[in-house]
């Protein structure tokens, strides 16, 4: 397991994706033929079930060190990773055990079935065996994830440079059917189990940020206009009766939405289309965070499918039976388009992007200041001659959003991140004045640059009133601008209000507790947005 | 018997009417060692232990007025007997060992237990009442042996320069330089930041002997650098400077890289855990070793520390200090000015 185990050191340490490339292609130059497969298998989350519950490792743990509780749950806030913890605190190796990746998948395999005492047995004698860092791995490896930072596009890139083979057929080969016992790497990558002419998806086109004034964009009757949606950016790959999912990242994710698996075969035509992700339901649009409870599923249960449904916006056409018309006029496409999906639909899953009418600019601003009564984002302009663009082109497709909603909050409360941000407070939750306190209006962990953390970090440490535990409360005198895209009223919430997608726009160093907003002006903005 | 209270100015020793480590301005300040968190400027009186005179004189400015004891020497004052004993966790880095009336305290100011092979090594002291740090307090920090960690160290460099990379080495003027310094010794040639050259030099001028490096040029020859091996304060991670040194491969060398959460923060390519502080066994066996009847924790893990000393059988307390992590903050201003 030694390459392995430098591998994984090698990936952990940085955050440069070209850099963890580089390790797995070192690593898949010298690797046995199976455990290349298995890397494989564990990085696109095909793991085997967990062998060994959490709660049993941890009791083992306590037995063999013989700490208390209370000091295992104090170290393992500091680490936040339950496997790294227990490899932490375990006494120095009495023995060595050498074997590999695959040799410890298969046992770890076997072990499922057994029984606690077997499986203890078995798990004491690996932990006396090995060094810090492979008990770690081995921990891992029951659990299954690594976190890391390694997608399937990380590996699919890593073996595409290794082998080669372009990335997107190894994107179909890995994510296709194939049995770890029954096939060989190479096979594998060369993908001899699968038909990649069938999902071979199209670089898709991206817009820039409108940064003119609408009228510098010529004539209004030369410009779609349409609703942004912000859901997952997706292709949807129909050909000879395989359909495939293919999201804006290039991965594919057609089993995670088998409701527009069904939908589309409904259809009888060939077909790549370009649209929208979205969390779909009585013909509405539903919030992200509702979307993002579907998303990253090994089995999408009935009872989801019912309660977060998944659609289709769809908003281009690129291929038509076989025949690519990228490089036609997007009025063309768009014709293609609309007859495609009104004689076939049968599902009221796939939508067709609804253009926007309106006959001079100045009518957009009030159109994109509503939008996000409607869930959506802001505004799609697009020019109707153009082509669809490989990747991002300037002056033909522009997005422009709705500006944020902004309130001044105070800091209540710090928690520490988990993984890469163990080690800081990251996590806060923001309070604004109600009455002669405060009350507390949203939680947010993203916005802030690492040196900002760092800082913030210490303040927590300098100010906080809890000794122990994970979280603390810290005297409230940092002021942020939080920035959220929607509010409404909410019982579930203390303050009465629930925003969407908080986040801390900028810390407000300028500004003092006494300055920060008060709930009756958080409020408002329900009424009166601007 | 109170030999010793915990004021807003430091640990205050009542009938020897002196500070040890104060962090505000005192007259009389007896030092354990030289960090930024223990010996700070602005006391009129200054006593510590003979190794460290230099540094201190050094970081604290030539006109301070100072004196200064072997390890084991005693020294009356205003009744109290002082010493110093190794403590093994910087050059000149000492506990102090107060007794009075038959009564003694012992403050261990920052220590390591294990040997680094260039300080002296720390020597536990029977005492009534032990004063100790507590920065690893917690059971996932156990260091590897010094051998293994070298090992580990060596391997790193080598494949750097299999990759003609020179490797960076982060870590505090004051210690952790030096312990590095140690660690890779013989395997190539070693350069070394401007304040860590400047302190090795004071260093040195003391009579201790350091392994060999070499200044760092602020307009080095980037082809006299490949391969070979440099040496400088954390503060100067992203800085110009490093970003001129060709094909850098870059090290934190800091107890705190013993979690991967804390390697994965920085943006560095490897993270060693290089310590010059107790780990949590090596805790456990100084404060047992000493006997003491009530042990005061300071900085790091206090509180889960003395809880847990508590929970064992041996009375402990924690206690507030301004010791801790001090020493990052500084260096990064006055290092940047070095620079610029």
């Amino acid at each position: 397991m030694k390459h392995f185990s430098e591998l994984i050191s090698a990936i952990e340490i940085t955050n440069k994706t070209n850099s963890k490339i580089d390790a797995l292609v070192d690593y898949l130059k010298v690797a046995p033929e199976k455990d290349k497969l298995w890397i494989i298998t564990l990085f696109t989350g095909k793991r085997p079930s967990r062998p060994v519950k959490t709660t049993l490792m941890r009791q083992w743990c306590l037995e063999i060190t013989g700490y208390p509780e209370w000091l295992f749950l104090e170290s393992y806030s500091s680490v936040g990773d339950l496997g790294e913890t227990i490899a932490l605190m375990l006494p120095d190796p009495t023995h060595k055990i050498e074997k590999s990746l695959s040799a410890w998948m298969e046992e770890l395999i076997a072990l499922r079935p057994k029984s606690d005492a077997e499986k203890k047995i078995y798990v004491l004698n690996a932990w006396s065996g090995l060094e810090m860092q492979e008990r770690l791995i081995f921990n891992k490896l029951i659990g299954g994830s690594f976190r890391i930072g390694v997608s399937k596009k990380t590996l699919v890139n890593a073996l595409s440079k290794y082998s080669g083979i372009d990335a997107n057929q190894l994107m179909h080969s890995i994510i296709g059917n194939w049995d770890i016992n029954s096939i060989s790497f190479d096979d594998l990558i060369q993908g001899e189990h699968i038909n990649y002419d069938n999902s071979k998806p199209y670089p898709f086109c991206l817009a820039y940020a409108l940064e003119k004034e609408l009228p510098e964009l010529g004539n209004p009757d030369q410009w779609q206009v349409e609703y942004k949606w912000d859901g997952i950016r997706g292709q949807i790959v129909k050909r000879n009766g395989e359909i495939f999912i293919w999201s804006r990242g290039e991965e594919l994710v057609t089993s995670q939405f088998p409701e527009l698996v069904s939908a589309m075969e409904t259809f009888e035509d060939d077909f790549v289309i370009d649209g929208e992700i979205l969390a779909l339901k009585d013909n509405a649009v539903l919030l992200f965070n509702d979307l993002q409870k579907r998303l990253n599923r090994k089995n999408v249960s009935k009872k989801m499918l019912e309660e977060i449904p998944v659609g289709f916006y769809v908003y281009d056409i690129l291929e038509w039976n076989g025949q690519d018309i990228r490089e036609k006029p997007m009025i063309y496409r768009r014709e293609i388009l609309e007859n495609l999906l009104t004689s076939e639909i049968l599902s009221k899953q796939i939508v067709i992007s609804e253009i926007i009418t309106f006959y001079h600019w100045n009518e957009l601003d009030a159109i994109r200041n509503q939008a996000r009564e409607y869930n959506s984002e802001g505004l799609m302009l697009k020019q109707k001659d153009s082509p669809y663009h490989t990747g991002r082109k300037k002056g033909d497709w522009w997005k422009w959003k709705v500006d944020p909603l902004t309130i001044d909050a105070v800091m209540i409360y710090a928690q520490k991140g988990s993984g890469r941000r163990s080690s800081k407070y990251t996590d806060y939750t923001f309070a604004v004045k109600k009455d002669d306190g405060l009350v507390t209006v949203a939680k947010a962990y993203s916005g802030l640059t690492d040196v900002e953390i760092t800082e913030i970090s210490r303040f927590v440490n300098k100010n906080a009133i809890e000794k122990f535990g994970p979280v603390r409360t810290v005297k409230p005198e940092l002021v942020f601008e939080i920035a959220f895209e929607g509010i409404a009223l909410s019982n579930r919430h203390k303050s009465g209000v629930a925003l969407r997608f908080p986040r801390i726009l900028r810390w407000r160093r300028d500004k003092t507790v006494a300055d920060i907003d008060t709930i009756e002006q958080v409020k408002q903005l329900i009424i009166n947005p601007n | 018997m109170k030999l010793v209270k915990f004021t807003k100015k430091g640990i205050y020793c009542i009938p020897g009417k002196f500070y040890l480590d104060p962090w505000l301005p005192v007259d009389y300040a007896i030092i354990s060692h030289g960090h930024a968190d223990h010996a700070r400027s602005g006391m009129t009186y200054y006593l510590c232990q003979t190794d460290s005179k230099a540094i201190l004189k050094h970081r604290l400015g030539a006109d301070i007025h100072i004196e200064s004891l072997n390890y084991d020497e005693p020294k009356m004052v205003n009744g109290v007997q002082v010493s110093f004993h190794p403590a093994g966790h910087v050059i000149g880095s000492a506990q102090i060992r107060l007794e009075y009336k038959g009564f003694v305290v012992v403050f261990s100011g920052d220590y390591k237990v294990k040997n680094d092979y260039l300080t002296i090594p720390f020597e536990p002291i029977k005492c009534h009442e032990f004063i100790t740090e507590s920065t690893f307090g917690l059971p996932i920090y156990n260091w590897l042996p010094e051998e293994q960690l070298q090992q580990q160290m060596h391997d790193w460099v080598l494949k750097n320069q299999s990759h003609h990379r020179t490797s960076v080495f982060l870590g505090y003027s004051l210690g952790k330089a030096q312990r590095i310094m140690k660690l890779m010794e013989g395997v190539d040639k070693i350069y070394v930041h401007s304040a860590i050259h400047n302190l090795n030099k004071a260093i040195e001028n003391s009579g201790i002997a350091l392994p060999q490096t070499e200044l760092l040029q602020y307009d080095f020859k980037k082809e006299d650098l490949q391969n070979k091996i440099i040496i400088m304060p954390p503060g100067l991670l992203g800085s110009k400077l490093l970003k001129k040194i060709p094909n850098a491969a870059t090290a934190i060398c800091s107890g705190w890289m013993q979690i991967r959460g804390n390697r994965r923060w920085q943006a560095v390519d490897a993270g060693f855990a290089v310590s010059d502080h107790a780990d949590w066994n090596g805790l456990l066996s100084a404060v047992k070793a000493t006997e003491a009847e009530k042990v005061y924790v300071t900085h790091g893990s206090q509180a889960t520390f003395s809880k847990y000393l508590n929970e064992i059988g041996i009375p402990s307390e924690e206690v507030k200090t301004e010791y801790g992590s001090e020493e990052d903050d500084k260096e990064i201003v006055t290092e940047k000015k070095d620079v610029l």
